[in-house]
């Protein structure tokens, strides 16, 4: 009834979220608050050249927005900059849009059935904000709002 | 799971009042519809939806302006409401009875026109811990303005105001009281009679927030004693966008007006204006017509039933339905008072409301989830959010069964 939006790696990613820590040596950090849900979160990068070589997160938030970052930061090792910003742009289109799913998603794709839960869209961008926020080093906590 | 019981008073047909309620009678997600979210609105019944459909189809105009038939019927349909809001709040006089957008408007006109007038730097202003963001920051707007000071009445664990923490924070430089008769994230039903008179004892005027009492017990503004009562229209099984305020005469008349246009001026010069006599003074512009004469339907409707027998029941319902929920391992219920409306929050260890919002929606269930506009409350519960069940008289002791299931349902989902 609602596997389509909870699929197990979502329930598995949420209850025991990958790079869930702090980072003392990140070299880029940023907030995202969701005023709505109450959901905060803390992203950490540490960037080296113009890799993504590590990323880690911490906070609270519901089974979508906790999966949705720790699958984020898995995903994000190893990617570059600009690598970053088009994953962030094609996950943004399968949460949006009917556009067929981009294969370069990877695991990602379990958030398909988000498209289909409008009130829960914002749960699982969260994540993906706040790194625009941490890519682009901005000081301000981003919000959902 | 708990067994089917009749809880309705003597003379009240839960079943026959659920066949005035067109929106009851479908499916969500192929699940029959189980309505909890009437603390945010209360459903409407055919009654009302006709009376707005009859305003628009036959006796639609402006009102107060004109000397045709049609103006004149939609004048007295509007007026009449009027009439049968001062009843239902027990209010002196017609003109004590001011049209609002609903309660949030009110506490601004109240705060804005009133505090503009009457409140100096120094003063002090009371709200309690357990306000909705509409019972706080028109204050605070107003206490930055002004250099006016918000004390806030603290709450125990249960939920309650703490009266000998209240009557501390009272003193001669208190100009206003402003308290929720019923806590809309707790349920908590307030003494407000009592804390009305602790107000006037230390030469404060006192602020009732009726938003969530006025559609589940008799409101009595003069046994009350208070100086102001909001409440919102659409709460009440009335449409959005109308609402009352009550404020006692002597005080209204020396307040200034809230916001200036037609309708609410006697003569108006480029030298000089008149305003109009109580209520129209606060009442510019042309109002929400249809609403009024819905709400009017509305209130008709309620006191139909009679909120005698809707607060016996809601209480059933309220007993009930904590039973039934209370059973879920890892549920706590937030908002234990011991006076307390059919309002049931409660967190979930492990799981987040929203998620828990969206598994019960997928099998009919709508259930209200975040913080309900009351961040302070959810602040002192050390909790992010809660889920929500608030209950009204059209619902049934089976509805609560559904919730319960439900709520099992998300457990295994999430086990």
């Amino acid at each position: 009834m609602v596997d389509d939006l909870y699929q197990e790696i979502i329930i598995d990613h949420s209850k025991r979220p990958r790079n869930f820590h702090d980072m003392e040596d990140a070299n880029r950090k940023a907030e995202g608050y969701n005023p709505l849900c109450g959901d905060k979160l803390k992203l950490y990068l540490r960037i080296e050249g113009d890799m993504v070589k590590d990323a880690s997160f911490v906070g609270a938030g519901c089974a979508i927005s906790t999966a949705s970052a720790s699958l984020m930061t898995e995903s994000l090792k190893g990617k570059s900059r600009a690598e970053a910003l088009k994953l962030l742009d094609r996950f943004h289109e399968l949460l949006t849009t009917d556009s067929p799913v981009s294969q370069e998603l990877g695991k990602l794709v379990v958030f398909c059935g988000v498209r289909d839960y409008p009130a829960r869209v914002k749960c699982a961008t969260l994540a993906w904000h706040t790194l625009k926020s941490a890519l682009e080093n901005k000081e301000e906590p981003v919000t959902t709002e | 799971m708990s067994t089917l019981v009749s809880v309705a008073p003597a003379g009240f047909n839960v079943e026959r009042i659920r066949e005035d309620f067109p929106v009851l009678k479908q499916t969500i997600h192929g699940k029959p519809l189980v309505y909890l979210d009437s603390a945010a609105t209360a459903q409407k019944p055919h009654q009302v939806v006709e009376a707005i459909r009859r305003f628009h189809e036959v006796d639609c105009a402006n009102i107060h302006r004109g000397v045709h038939e049609l103006s004149q019927r939609s004048t007295a349909a509007y007026e009449e409401t009027r009439v049968k809001a001062r009843r239902f709040i027990n209010a002196k006089k017609n003109a004590e009875v001011i049209f609002v957008r609903g309660a949030t408007e009110a506490i601004n006109l109240v705060a804005s026109s009133w505090g503009r007038k009457f409140v100096k730097e120094g003063d002090e202003i009371i709200v309690s811990a357990l306000e909705h963001h509409s019972n706080i920051v028109p204050w605070q707007i107003l206490c930055e303005e002004k250099g006016v000071k918000l004390r806030v009445i603290p709450m125990n664990e249960r939920g309650e105001l703490i009266l000998e923490e209240y009557e501390k924070l009272l003193n001669p430089r208190t100009r206003m009281v402003a308290v929720a008769h019923v806590s809309n994230a707790l349920g908590t039903i307030n003494p407000v009679r009592e804390m009305i008179a602790m107000a006037h004892r230390a030469g404060a005027l006192a602020l009732i927030d009726g938003a969530q009492a006025a559609p589940h017990m008799k409101v009595d503004v003069q046994a009350l004693d208070t100086d102001f009562y909001a409440f919102s229209g659409h709460k009440v099984c009335g449409p959005t966008g109308v609402g009352i305020l009550y404020g006692k005469s002597k005080l209204l008349n020396a307040m200034p007006p809230y916001q200036g246009g037609g309708d609410m001026i006697r003569t108006v010069s480029f030298e000089k204006t008149t305003y109009n006599e109580l209520p129209y003074k606060f009442e510019a512009g042309t109002p929400n017509i249809a609403g009024g004469i819905g709400l009017g339907a509305a209130l008709d409707y309620v006191n139909g039933i009679g909120l005698d027998k809707i607060s016996a029941y809601e209480h059933e319902l309220l007993v009930y339905g904590t039973e039934a929920i209370s059973q879920i391992p890892g549920l706590r219920i937030i908002g234990t008072a011991r006076e307390k409306a059919a309002v049931l929050s409660f967190v979930i260890e492990g799981i987040h409301p929203h998620d828990i919002g969206t598994v019960l929606d997928r099998q009919g269930i709508a259930v209200r989830t975040g913080h309900h506009c009351a961040q302070p409350v959810m602040d002192w519960f050390h909790v992010p959010a809660t889920t929500r069940a608030s209950l009204a008289f059209y619902n049934t002791p089976a509805e609560l069964d559904a919730l319960a299931a439900g709520l099992r349902k998300v457990k295994e989902v999430f086990a």
